[in-house]
């Protein structure tokens, strides 16, 4: 590939003032060039008399491509990116393994029915299921309206002024904050001060608070998606502001919406820290039946078994994860399949 | 400019009467003075950037949507100012009709664009009917009477603007708005459009802004030439194209600047 390549459009006959050595070298050595060029391309080209085509001054010596060392460079780096995708992998699946082969024994109707007990074969998860059902219920409740009600004024109502930027940037830090501060704030707050006690209420509002932050930016991302022309034609056909979002805006931005709300769910019913904080109980012998009652959450209850000595406690603890994990995944997998049922029909 | 030209014969639908949009401190349109007659086609052209698409969305208050715009002077629906005291624009654009440059059916089916208007405008005959008769005047009601249900983004682009056009008349607008609506078509939908925007002369007010100066030429009764945000010229559409009385008008025209 040494061989200079020319193209049709440089002509041998075509002045070349810049490099004449060159212009020499194709007269000595004419190439396809001439094959294209028409007389006419001939004549136009040394009647403007313009300074030669850039492809006149080629030349390969100024270029050390280096393929091989780029591919190398280039396949090196995919294989560390593998690496580290492997790694997550790898890990994921020797906990899955680990968790399955310790609590895939005890898995059973009567330990997802049965009540704790101080004897780790007759231990069961109802209550911890129970609670862990009623807090999502309740989070979800508190939590769905005020984000995206929140989401909804930002994006459409508030003025873009130093006040919007202030409010979003607060949000965006409190989507950071250590899920045992929430904790703290709900004790001080709800269980102290509204006086809600050990309750589920006490959790919910804790865990909505922590969620809130999630809910809120992922909805407005759903929101802002939106296109400007959208709202525009509903504006255009007298559509007030409030009946294009209900019409127009929400409809569309749904998905998104619920997408990002089920994820920040999945965190909440997930957490241990705060709900410990606000008063979950370790050993909860009845169902709870209203939001006022004395409550423990899945996660609290596997923590608490695990801290214990015996080892057929970590196996309840191992089977109670392996219930908590499909949780969560089914709701990852409602979420993913919301987003792809909506996302293909635009 | 002489008078006569600021105000064409017949009765007056929108007028114009010192018109200014100030986006911040930029004077987007610069007291602009011009009469829309009563059903007929009137055309702005000019270069980007002229000012044609802020003065026609005067006249439905669609400038209000952008953040900072601030409104000088008279925009009068017949004999009405748009931006006086307790107009609503959510009134005025239902009077008032706008039809976009690209196509944006809502993501819905065929039937459910068109009565989403009628349906906040709490319109209270036959929904069927109404479809029906919007749809065949905006020359659609043949190619997509059998699947009114089917989602409207799976239409063509001009089908999708016709289905746009069926939309604004469904609620019975006085005057249609149209912001270079054929430019995102093809010439074939493009001169569908164009038929059609003759045939809705016979009941309403059509304005239209265009980049194509034939388009303008063969849509339209009243041309305006509008430059720097200012109305160079406005007359009679066959008059300003044979025999433009401003140089920069006839520049324009002939493709030497713009």
């Amino acid at each position: 590939m040494t061989e200079p390549v020319n193209d049709g459009v440089t002509t041998t006959s075509g002045p070349s003032t810049l490099n004449p050595g060159r212009a020499a070298a194709l007269h000595v050595r004419p190439t396809f060039a001439g094959l294209r060029a028409t007389p006419a391309d001939a004549g136009a080209s040394s009647a403007r008399a313009t300074p030669p085509h850039p492809a006149a001054q080629r030349d390969p010596s100024r270029f050390a491509p280096r393929i091989a060392q780029r591919r190398l460079i280039a396949s090196g780096f995919a294989a560390l990116c593998l690496f580290a995708t492997l790694i997550g992998v790898v890990v994921l699946a020797a906990l899955l393994i680990d968790i399955f082969r310790d609590g895939a024994g005890r898995l059973s109707w009567s330990m997802l029915t049965g009540f704790p007990s101080r004897f780790a074969d007759r231990a069961g998860i109802g209550p911890a299921l129970a609670g862990s059902a009623w807090v999502l219920f309740l989070t979800t409740m508190l939590a769905f309206p005020l984000g995206v009600g929140t989401a909804i004024w930002l994006e459409e109502y508030a003025p873009n002024n130093r006040w919007r930027r202030l409010i979003e940037m607060n949000i965006a830090n409190l989507a950071g904050v250590p899920s045992i501060v929430y904790g703290i704030l709900g004790l001080a707050l709800f269980v102290r001060v509204m006086s809600l006690g050990r309750s589920l209420m006490a959790a919910a509002l804790t865990l909505a608070l922590l969620i809130l932050p999630v809910i809120i930016i992922a909805s407005q991302e759903a929101i802002k998606a939106v296109p400007r022309t959208i709202r525009l034609g509903a504006y255009a056909l007298g559509a007030t502001r409030w009946e294009t979002i209900k019409h127009q805006i929400l409809p569309m931005a749904l998905p998104g919406i619920m997408t990002g709300t089920i994820l920040a769910l999945s965190r909440a019913i997930g957490e241990a820290a705060p709900v410990i904080l606000v008063g979950a109980l370790g050993f909860v012998a009845f169902i709870p039946t209203s939001p006022l009652d004395q409550y423990t959450v899945l996660p609290f209850q596997i923590f608490n078994w695990v801290s214990r000595p015996q080892t057929a406690f970590h196996e309840v603890a191992a089977a109670a994860s392996i219930v908590l994990l499909v949780l969560l995944l089914s709701m990852s997998a409602v979420a993913i399949w919301l987003r792809n049922k909506y996302t293909r029909r635009s | 400019m002489s008078e006569a030209i600021r105000n064409p014969a017949g009765p007056i639908e929108l007028e114009a009467r010192d018109l200014s949009v100030l986006y911040g401190e930029t004077r987007a349109l610069k007291y602009v003075s011009l009469s829309i007659p009563d059903r007929k086609v009137v055309a702005f052209i000019g270069p980007s950037g002229c000012g044609k698409s802020t003065l026609l969305r005067c006249f439905n208050r669609m400038n209000d949507l952008i953040p900072g715009v601030k409104i000088e002077g008279e925009a009068l629906f017949q004999g009405r100012n748009l931006y006086g005291v307790g107009v609503d624009a959510v009134d005025v654009r239902r009077r008032i009709g706008m039809v976009f440059q690209k196509p944006n059916p809502f993501p819905k089916s065929i039937y459910d664009n068109v009565v989403f208007g009628p349906r906040i405008n709490g319109y209270k005959g036959d929904f069927r009917e109404l479809v029906e008769r919007s749809l065949r005047q905006a020359a659609l009601w043949d190619e997509v009477k059998d699947r009114l249900d089917s989602n409207a983004l799976a239409l063509s682009g001009g089908q999708q603007q016709r289905l746009c056009i069926a939309r604004a008349l469904a609620v019975e607008p006085e005057v249609l708005l149209m912001d270079e609506p054929a430019s995102a078509l093809d010439p074939i939908a493009t001169q569908k459009i164009e038929d059609l925007i003759y045939e809705l002369k016979q009941d309403y007010t059509v304005v239209i802004v265009t980049h194509s100066m034939q388009q303008a030429a063969r849509v339209s009764d009243h041309t305006a030439f509008l430059y720097m945000g200012e109305v160079i010229e406005y007359g009679p559409t066959n008059e300003l194209f044979t025999n433009p009385r401003e140089e920069r008008t006839e520049a324009y025209i002939t493709g030497r600047f713009g």
